[in-house]
């Protein structure tokens, strides 16, 4: 069932560069459980395009099954999107991604669709370093299969129906970092402040930019005993900087104390502005990412923001040496090698 | 042709070698020594599931009549490796010869009276001119090609050539393998009577026809029909497609000016993200491939059914290989018929092509393209082993530069632009839209200025894509594999689910007459038997028919091309009271596609079968259709 969103906005709403106003970047109304997480974090997409002064259309909305893969048609209803199999994003992403380098690739995956069913294609499209933004809306369980306990889940949490997780979690952000994933960023559906910066600096990263946000499970697994709950994440969530995301030949207007502020030059000119509350971490340094992170899991805290970031990184086209030009932009003039060739090559068969 | 007693130009080779020591070469050079004599001839590997050590065979058929299909009988066994040498002893046919290393004796056991034996000193020979051990144990194959020169009246000048152009830039190369031919040539030459009653004679009965493998025909289609993105895992007997892609597209798909690649490969990390990575590049508006064999076909049966219900464009090749599981993975087979037919979750069906030669492979492969883009739906290239690693003597490859590349019905941003009009807005999902009348020459104000990603504007069930990118505002949908209305919008609704399916039923329809039309045998039909028959069983099918000519039974032949099935196909079997079907699998996969699609009476359809893993010969199907027709 589609529901019709009311198409009433109010004429003064605020209007980006470009003359759209945020309703532009939005999508047909969502069907998930009132209170979900992902919508929260489907509002931030659309709000970071906007902010960004993205054209929708330069935009292709990936995703698998599950919960969080439903969300692609719940923003950005001017791009292209594409519900694929599940666990399986990122593989139709890699395809979408060569034949048209110029697009911006936005994948929307969950736990399940990620750490269990498709961990295979996760590790392996970090490996390749796609240039992708992919997004884990994380909520440690199955929601659409009615609450069994996900890979995420952490062992001994309780869900609803009161089981406790047998199994050791994955933790996605540590994988990443681990797999030489060159942007890796944790955040939490309920922290628009922190996720929308992030999203947008993603988006700007050349390469596979990781963003693993804790969507609490409202139905099923916001109960307490959850280490995925709302009340459990607020309590425990650790931040390694405050963060501003400056586009690209925009002024930075710092108001943080001296000395704790570090600017992180993009590929494209923008920058990432960090007020630093972790001591002994450097986001440009992935063992000390790494270790940041292990030091708040063993805490029981979650460690968002940015973690870790190489601004300067060779994608897949980089590596592989594709034409600048989108390869479903080549002609056939450029591609048929023609029958003179052909000639050729005949003859040298004989 | 029998000549005064000698089989001139009509005989079978088997090489008997031990995998991993440098014989394919050597065997090859046999082969084309023969091509080059204006022969016909035929190789084929037999080869293990292994790298090294163990048995390997080459069979090579001569055949003045251009019969390209294996023969029963070996006239002629270069016996090389002991592993498998009492066999290869016995395999040779009454009045044949056993060519060995006589480096050591015969075992007493080879006694056989039938036969004529001829011993080579091969390993003496090579040790006595050769130090290194890797070239001894190399010039061991060149020195019994050498021999075979002098027994089987192969012009020594065509090897010497053959050996110039195979070290061309290793000069070095060419002197030592010379000698070690001329070796050969001496050493039967003084001890033997030269040549045997099996040897060629020059002919020239191939005209321009080359000598290639299937699989790098296919490769080359695909380079020709404009595919830049090919994902693939390996797999036997798959793999040298995307080799061989890999081997052109670096040669004539690299930017002259920026040096940079007009293609992209990737080594996927399993057969699911490879196709899946296919229907990615192909909804992103590139043209794009995968290569595979039986397994990696079942592994991507899921995202096939998302790419037929969702309409992505999709090429994959299916090289195919004996057996279920891993099975015999280096032998022949056509036994994925049904799997690739009907791959996928609930209801789906795909087109399939059949090649039966290396030029096939070129033109279906680039063919395949063009229709997996009008129908927007997969479509699988059935090749197998047999055809795909072995060379084969086939017509040269031919391009008509003035073909353009067909993309099937994509709205461009200019179309899109002129999509004004009325808007049909407030339709809810699942309402049925009221256009569609059937007339296709305005498409675009059949749209009613909204456009439909699923709507049948031309009544033929092919809907309109627009590519990600292309428009501001207009034309932008979610691709799902869920059920949707025509608008791409989601919907649980039964009516609307049914529509689609029946739309892409419409669009079934309209493949039918797409696709490569079946080559018939005969002006008009003689026979009320016929023959079926389809790629690789077409050599042996070919001889076959002419050999029961020859004992007066005479049947009529159609070779499809492709599935669906179109209507001449329907016809032909309509007029035959009897029908035989050769195929190369267990189950007569292709008569039960044939049952199930036409509702063919099982009762005139017979089935003529080969499932050992080795090509199908004239004689096991000369033998199955005498036995019935007694």
């Amino acid at each position: 069932m589609t529901y019709v969103r009311p198409s009433f906005r109010h004429p003064a709403l605020p209007k980006n560069a470009l003359g759209y106003s945020v309703d532009h970047y939005e999508g047909t109304l969502s069907t998930l459980c009132a209170g979900c997480g992902h919508d929260s974090i489907s509002a931030a997409i659309a709000q970071a395009c906007f902010e960004t002064n993205i054209e929708p259309h330069r935009v292709a909305k990936l995703s698998g099954i599950g919960c969080s893969s439903k969300t692609p048609a719940y923003f950005l209803s001017n791009s292209h999107g594409f519900n694929s199999v599940h666990g399986r994003m990122p593989s139709v992403a890699t395809g979408a991604n060569l034949a048209n380098r110029d697009l911006i690739y936005f994948g929307v995956s969950g736990d399940g669709d990620t750490a269990s069913i498709g961990m295979g294609q996760f590790v392996h499209v970090i490996r390749r370093n796609l240039n992708m933004v992919y997004l884990v809306m994380n909520n440690g369980c199955y929601g659409l299969t009615k609450g069994q306990d996900s890979a995420t889940a952490d062992a001994g949490s309780k869900n609803k129906s009161g089981s406790v997780n047998l199994f050791e979690s994955i933790d996605l952000a540590s994988l990443a970092i681990e797999l030489g994933a060159t942007f890796v960023a944790q955040s939490f559906s309920g922290d628009k402040t922190q996720l929308v910066p992030l999203i947008k600096a993603a988006m700007s990263h050349p390469g596979f930019a990781f963003v693993n946000v804790i969507s609490p499970c409202v139905t099923f697994n916001n109960n307490p005993g959850s280490t995925k709950s709302y009340d459990y994440v607020r309590d425990h969530m650790e931040t390694t900087a405050m963060m501003d995301f400056v586009p690209i030949a925009r002024e930075i207007k710092a108001e943080y104390d001296e000395g704790t502020v570090e600017d992180i030059a993009m590929h494209d000119g923008s920058h990432i502005r960090l007020h630093k509350l972790e001591k002994d971490w450097d986001p440009l340094n992935r063992i000390s990412a790494m270790n940041a992170v292990q030091n708040s899991r063993v805490k029981g805290e979650i460690l968002t923001g940015l973690l870790y970031v190489d601004p300067d990184t060779s994608d897949l086209h980089d590596l592989i040496q594709t034409n600048e030009r989108p390869l479903n932009t080549l002609t056939k003039a450029e591609l048929c090698p023609g029958s003179d060739i052909l000639t050729k090559i005949n003859a040298g068969l004989r | 042709m029998s000549n005064n007693g000698h089989k001139t130009n009509d005989f079978v080779v088997r090489f008997a070698n031990v995998n991993g020591t440098g014989s394919a070469s050597a065997n090859a050079l046999f082969t084309k020594a023969v091509f080059r004599m204006g022969i016909p001839v035929t190789p084929k590997n037999i080869f293990p599931s292994n790298i090294q050590g163990l048995p390997t065979w080459y069979e090579v058929r001569v055949s003045e009549k251009g019969y390209r299909g294996r023969r029963e009988g070996i006239d002629l066994m270069i016996a090389v490796n002991p592993q498998s040498m009492p066999n290869d002893y016995a395999d040779v046919r009454a009045g044949g010869y056993f060519l060995y290393d006589s480096s050591k004796p015969l075992p007493p056991e080879y006694d056989r009276e039938d036969i004529t034996e001829i011993g080579i000193p091969l390993m003496a020979l090579c040790n006595a001119q050769f130090s290194d051990a890797r070239q001894r144990q190399l010039f061991k194959n060149i020195v019994y090609i050498g021999a075979l020169s002098a027994l089987c009246d192969i012009e020594f000048p065509v090897l010497e050539s053959l050996i110039g152009e195979q070290f061309k830039g290793k000069e070095k190369l060419i002197e030592p393998n010379i000698k070690a031919l001329k070796m050969g040539v001496d050493y039967v030459l003084e001890n033997f009577k030269c040549p045997l009653d099996i040897r060629l004679e020059r002919r020239d009965l191939l005209g321009d026809r080359i000598l290639f493998s299937g699989n790098s025909a296919c490769a080359l289609g695909a380079i020709y029909a404009g595919a830049t993105v090919a994902a693939w895992y390996p797999i036997t007997p798959s793999t040298s497609v995307v080799d061989a892609f890999s081997k052109y597209a670096s040669k004539y798909r690299v930017d002259p000016v920026t040096g940079k690649n007009n293609y992209a490969i990737v080594q996927a990390e399993d057969e699911l993200a490879a196709i899946g990575m296919v229907i990615g590049a192909n909804w992103n508006g590139a043209r794009s491939f995968t290569s595979t064999s039986g397994p990696g076909v079942s592994l991507m049966n899921e995202f096939l059914g998302l790419a037929y219900f969702s309409e992505v464009p999709t090429v994959l090749i299916d090289v195919q290989r004996t057996g279920p599981s891993t099975g015999m993975p280096t032998r022949t087979q056509q036994s994925d018929i049904l799997e690739a037919a009907y791959a996928s979750h609930g209801d789906t069906k795909h087109p399939l092509l059949f090649p039966a030669s290396p030029k096939e492979c070129f033109e279906l492969t680039a063919d395949a393209f063009d229709l997996t883009e009008k129908l927007q739906t997969p479509v699988i290239v059935m090749t197998d082993l047999d055809l795909g690693m072995n060379d084969h003597v086939t017509q040269p490859l031919v391009w008509d530069d003035t073909r353009q590349y067909d993309r099937g019905k994509v709205l461009t941003t200019e179309q899109l632009e002129r999509l004004t009009g009325t808007q049909v807005s407030n339709l809810q999902a699942g309402e049925a839209p009221t256009n569609g009348n059937g007339s296709s020459t305005q498409p675009l104000e059949q749209f009613n200025g909204k456009y439909g990603r699923y709507l049948d504007i031309d009544n033929d069930g092919i809907p309109y894509r627009t590519i990600p990118g292309t428009h501001p505002s207009r034309g932008a949908f979610v691709t799902r594999g869920s059920s949707r209305d025509e608008y791409a919008r989601y919907t649980e609704d039964g009516d609307t689910y049914r529509r689609n399916m029946d739309r892409l039923m419409r669009k079934w329809d309209t493949a039918k007459e797409m696709m490569p039309r079946p080559e018939f045998y005969q002006e008009a039909n003689a026979s009320k038997n016929a023959v079926i028959f389809f790629g690789t069983s077409t050599y042996a099918a070919e001889e076959a028919i002419e050999l029961l000519a020859d004992e007066g039974i005479k049947l009529d032949a159609m070779r499809p091309r492709a599935f669906p099935f179109c209507k001449s196909f329907i016809d032909f079997v309509d007029s035959h009271e009897r029908v035989f079907v050769i195929e190369q699998n267990r189950d007569a996969q292709f008569k039960s596609l044939m049952m199930i699609e036409l509702g063919t009476n099982p009762a005139k359809l017979v089935s003529v079968l080969n499932y050992d893993g080795t090509p199908i010969t004239a004689d096991e199907i000369l033998n199955q259709i005498q036995a019935d027709l007694k």
